[in-house]
């Protein structure tokens, strides 16, 4: 190993590539919000679905890809999302207002749902989080204000569907640009590589003196919040809720690991892809019924099995590209002097014919 | 008299949890694979043993022995085909295969049979309950229902204990590169637990179908969070404890199905997780055993 | 003369480290090789690869002049190749009796049983229904050494069986290994200790960064020639 001396490496953080996406990203999010002008309104609110599922992906993929936690309830906060709509709704906030302080409160659910859930882990951390999922369904239908069983409509709500339209889109525009930008700054930060160190080795992590369960917490309560906002859009799009069984539905989880697994699993840019694939293939299979249901299954195993790293993964392992910049790498600004390189894709020192080099034997 | 009788209910439900909590407790123990697909095994044993009644015309006994041993071949081979490369792949793949699979059984099952209860008729077995006292009698299935799980979670804890695949099951849960060093395949040793675990989870799918008179494709997902919760209320790891936790989890809900014929699924999870919050632990403390 | 169990030019390593550089060496029937070098000198590496546990990136291992290179290490075993590794591995929820039996996976059959084994290695006799994780860290070692003959093997691979155990342990687990040397069984033996390991080696091999520096008998070689091969003050090339 070529030891590195502090002061002759510095560490990258991929600053100028930061800035470039920042000034592609404003052109992208200002061409969307403006679209509703351009496209027709039948267009845009189809794309609305494609966003709520982007947040959704990209929640999940917080979850799991990032601080390894397999949720299979985050239907849960969809679905409390959707109700908070109408809880704030009667009480006299207007639908939009109602979401976004449904999805705080829900946060605050959240943070207190961790201490239960974080009792468990690995896939029993994933039946519980389920069993959370089921729970808040069973309470929610205990209310007749909410519908009970049969769910509802929202009650208080403009008038004008084109307006409707139109402001369903920009929040969830909204929420989609909020979510994909916390989530980048979110790993950019202290807390990212954390988060990343946690999945790596969460024995190594806790040993370096990273407090696992906060972080792990935090990320759990911000996933719980995109489900939430995304929750309330499906909501204000339905302009209501068929039945509750539908929107705490354990289909959701699947949805949100296909996305994710097909996109590429722990990678900022999975996501998006896979809720596109995912979004197109809705498009057009939907009407196979439930075989569709099954195909994604099928599909997801497969992904799991022969592909782990998803479409981004193996784009980016074969001409290594990233759109986002997450993460560091470390430069060496000069050559340690007298001491041969010994990086990635340079010549080495055959080993096998000189044996006093110093090797990086280890052995068994 | 209420109280008592849904108490004694209770504990014979317990008994159906319980049988269906097997099966997990073995994938658990032996391989460290959560089965989240656990419940949709039990619902495919169940709808075969339909099948079986509707098209062969045999009795529901007979059927199992066909669904039993099929399922445990399916089992086998589930993890030698998917599970075991998932294994080597890390921690998320066994869960997200299973999570795959999950998904897969219910929707192929409503496309095949639609969402229409599948009948397991019993014969008279399911009416039939001897009076203990007044307002409190015994159902004879749900006795018959206790009775096998307790003889087959003893059954397990021997074949763990006194064979030589029982064993080598638990050495492959211990190690299982170093029970390759032995001349043992841990492949096969994991396969065949998965098989057995399968194989319960078959039975105890049939036992649940035959207590509601048939199964429909959402059962699954109902009745893996009950194995689940009688898994974690009574100890990870603990056989014994799956009958501990599978009767605490009984008598909630009867008890609260006393008060409201809705509320039993929703005390059943809130007793869950008030366990998982006040004891991380399980209620049964005993050393892990495979 | 083909040996009971060569290895031919190994090459072998994880992922990018070279651990074990084209050595190559064999076992008689009944004889005892020990392997020396210090830590680090791919020993353990060259062990492994010997019962198929870990997959060479170059040459052959050969038993009765067969290639079994690419035989796995569960059925090598069933071929008569037993490994006691390092850490000794025992099966910490079991028996000492159920770690033996487990041995016998291979369902090979011999001299060796339960019985024979403990009348072996004397210090397992009161042990046997214990759990194997009750035990000291030289009942251990016994426990392993026996598990590794209860499947009947011609050649017994073990690795640092010395390790973290305190000398009177040692001398003992030593004094049965004297006991275990029959039927023709050849015995590899990685040992960082060198007194012990001249004592009963019948042929030595000493590793040096992955190769193999230097090789004879306890009779041939000198003091001076051994540890100059085990430290690497001067390279002899062989």
């Amino acid at each position: 190993m070529t030891s590195l001396v502090p002061g002759e490496v510095r560490v990258d953080r991929l600053r100028r590539r930061m800035i470039t996406v920042q000034i592609i990203g404003a052109g992208v999010i200002l061409a969307l919000a403006m679209a509703p002008y351009v496209f027709e309104p039948s267009i845009t609110s189809q794309w609305i679905k494609l966003f709520y599922l982007i947040t959704l992906a990209t929640a999940w993929n917080l979850l799991a890809g990032f601080a390894g936690m397999v949720s299979v309830g985050q239907q849960a906060y969809i679905g409390l999302g959707a109700y908070g709509v109408f809880v704030f709704n009667d009480l006299g906030l207007d639908p939009y207002s109602s979401a976004l302080v449904a999805s705080l409160a829900i946060g605050a659910i959240a943070f207190a749902l961790s201490f239960v859930a974080f009792r468990l882990r690995g896939g029993y951390f994933a039946i519980g989080t389920w069993v959370i999922a089921e729970a808040a369904r069973q309470i929610v239908i205990r209310f007749d204000s909410l519908g009970a069983g049969r769910g509802r409509g929202i009650s208080d709500y403009t008038a004008d569907p084109v307006m409707r339209n139109l402001f369903t889109y920009w929040l969830a525009l909204g929420i989609v640009v909020a979510t994909l930008i916390g989530t980048l700054f979110l790993l950019r930060s202290r807390l990212g590589v954390a988060l990343q160190s946690v999945r790596d080795n969460e024995v190594a992590a806790r040993a370096l003196g990273v407090d696992v369960s906060r972080a792990k917490r935090i990320v759990f309560v911000l996933a719980a919040v995109m489900a939430a906002l995304a929750g309330a859009v499906i909501c204000l799009q339905q302009i209501g809720v068929q039945s509750p069984s539908q929107i705490f539905s354990v289909s959701f989880s699947a949805f949100m690991v296909f996305m994710v697994l097909i996109g590429g699993i722990g990678t900022l840019e999975g996501p998006i892809i896979g809720a596109i694939v995912y979004y197109v293939m809705d498009l057009y299979f939907s009407q196979m019924g439930l075989w569709y249901l099954v195909v994604l299954g099928v599909l997801a195993i497969a992904i799991t099995l022969f592909l782990p790293q998803g479409i981004w993964g193996a784009l980016r392992s074969r001409f290594d590209i990233t759109l986002f910049p997450v993460g560091h790498r470390v430069v060496a600004t000069s050559r340690p002097a007298g001491a041969a390189p010994a990086g990635p894709g340079e010549p080495r020192p055959n080993r096998t014919t000189d044996a006093t080099a110093a090797s990086a034997t280890t052995e068994g | 008299m209420v109280i008592v009788n849904a108490l004694v209910q209770g504990v014979l439900l317990g008994g159906l949890f319980a049988m269906a909590a097997l099966g997990l407790s073995i994938a658990f123990g032996i391989l460290r694979v959560v089965n989240l697909a656990h419940g949709e095994i039990m619902t495919v044993g169940a709808y075969l043993a339909a099948v079986a009644l509707s098209s062969l015309g045999v009795d529901v006994w007979v059927s199992l022995l066909l669904v039993v041993p099929l399922l445990g071949v399916v089992g086998y081979w589930v993890q030698r085909l998917l599970l075991q490369r998932a294994l080597t792949l890390g921690e998320l793949a066994p869960l997200l295969v299973t999570f795959g699979i999950a998904i897969i059984i219910p929707n192929a099952l409503i496309e095949l049979f639609t969402t229409n209860k599948q009948a397991i008729p019993t014969g008279s077995l399911a009416v039939r309950s001897i009076r203990v006292a007044d307002g409190v009698s015994i159902g004879v299935l749900p006795l018959l229902t206790m009775v096998i799980a307790v003889l087959l979670i003893a059954g397990t804890q021997q074949f763990l204990a006194r064979t030589r695949s029982g064993r080598y099951m638990r050495a492959a849960a211990d190690d299982s590169d170093t029970l390759r060093l032995m001349g043992v395949d841990h492949r096969r040793v994991y396969a065949s637990a998965m098989g057995l675990a399968f194989a319960i989870a078959a039975l105890a799918g049939v036992f649940f179908g035959m207590r509601q008179g048939g199964v429909t494709p959402f059962d699954g997902q109902l009745m893996v969070l009950f194995a689940f919760e009688a898994v974690i209320i009574g100890g990870l790891g603990s056989l014994w404890g799956t009958l501990a936790g599978g009767i605490v989890l009984g008598v909630a809900q009867t008890l609260a199905g006393v008060v409201s014929p809705e509320l039993p699924l929703l005390v059943g999870n809130l007793v869950f997780l008030a366990v998982l919050v006040l004891r991380p632990t399980g209620i049964v403390r005993s050393k892990v055993v495979a | 003369m083909t040996a009971l169990l060569a290895a031919e030019r190994i090459e072998a390593g994880y992922g990018d480290s070279r651990a074990v550089a084209g050595v190559s060496l064999a076992v008689e029937p009944g004889e005892v090789l020990a392997l020396v070098g210090a830590n680090g000198a791919g020993k353990s590496t060259l062990l492994r690869v010997l019962a198929g546990a870990h997959r060479p990136d170059a040459g052959r291992v050969l038993l009765h002049g067969d290639d079994v290179t690419q035989v796995r290490d569960f059925e090598r075993n069933r071929l008569g190749v037993s490994l006691v590794p390092e850490g000794r591995r025992l099966f910490a929820s079991l028996t000492v009796r159920d770690n033996l039996e487990i041995g016998a996976g291979s369902r090979r059959t011999g001299t060796w049983t339960v019985d024979t084994v403990v009348d072996a290695l004397p210090m397992l006799g009161d042990l046997l229904e214990r759990n194997a994780s009750q035990l000291s860290g030289g009942q251990q070692q016994a426990v392993a050494i026996g598990r590794g003959l209860m499947s009947n093997p011609e050649v017994l691979l073990l690795d640092e069986v010395s390790l973290g155990l305190a000398p009177i342990v040692i001398d003992e687990l030593y004094a049965s290994l004297a006991a275990v040397r029959r039927g023709g069984l050849g015995i590899v033996l990685v040992e960082q200790d060198l007194e012990r390991t001249v004592a009963v080696a019948d042929r030595i091999a000493c590793m040096l960064e992955g190769h193999a520096v230097l090789e004879g008998t306890p009779a041939t070689l000198t003091r001076a020639q051994i540890t100059d091969a085990y430290f690497g003050h001067e390279v002899a090339s062989w």
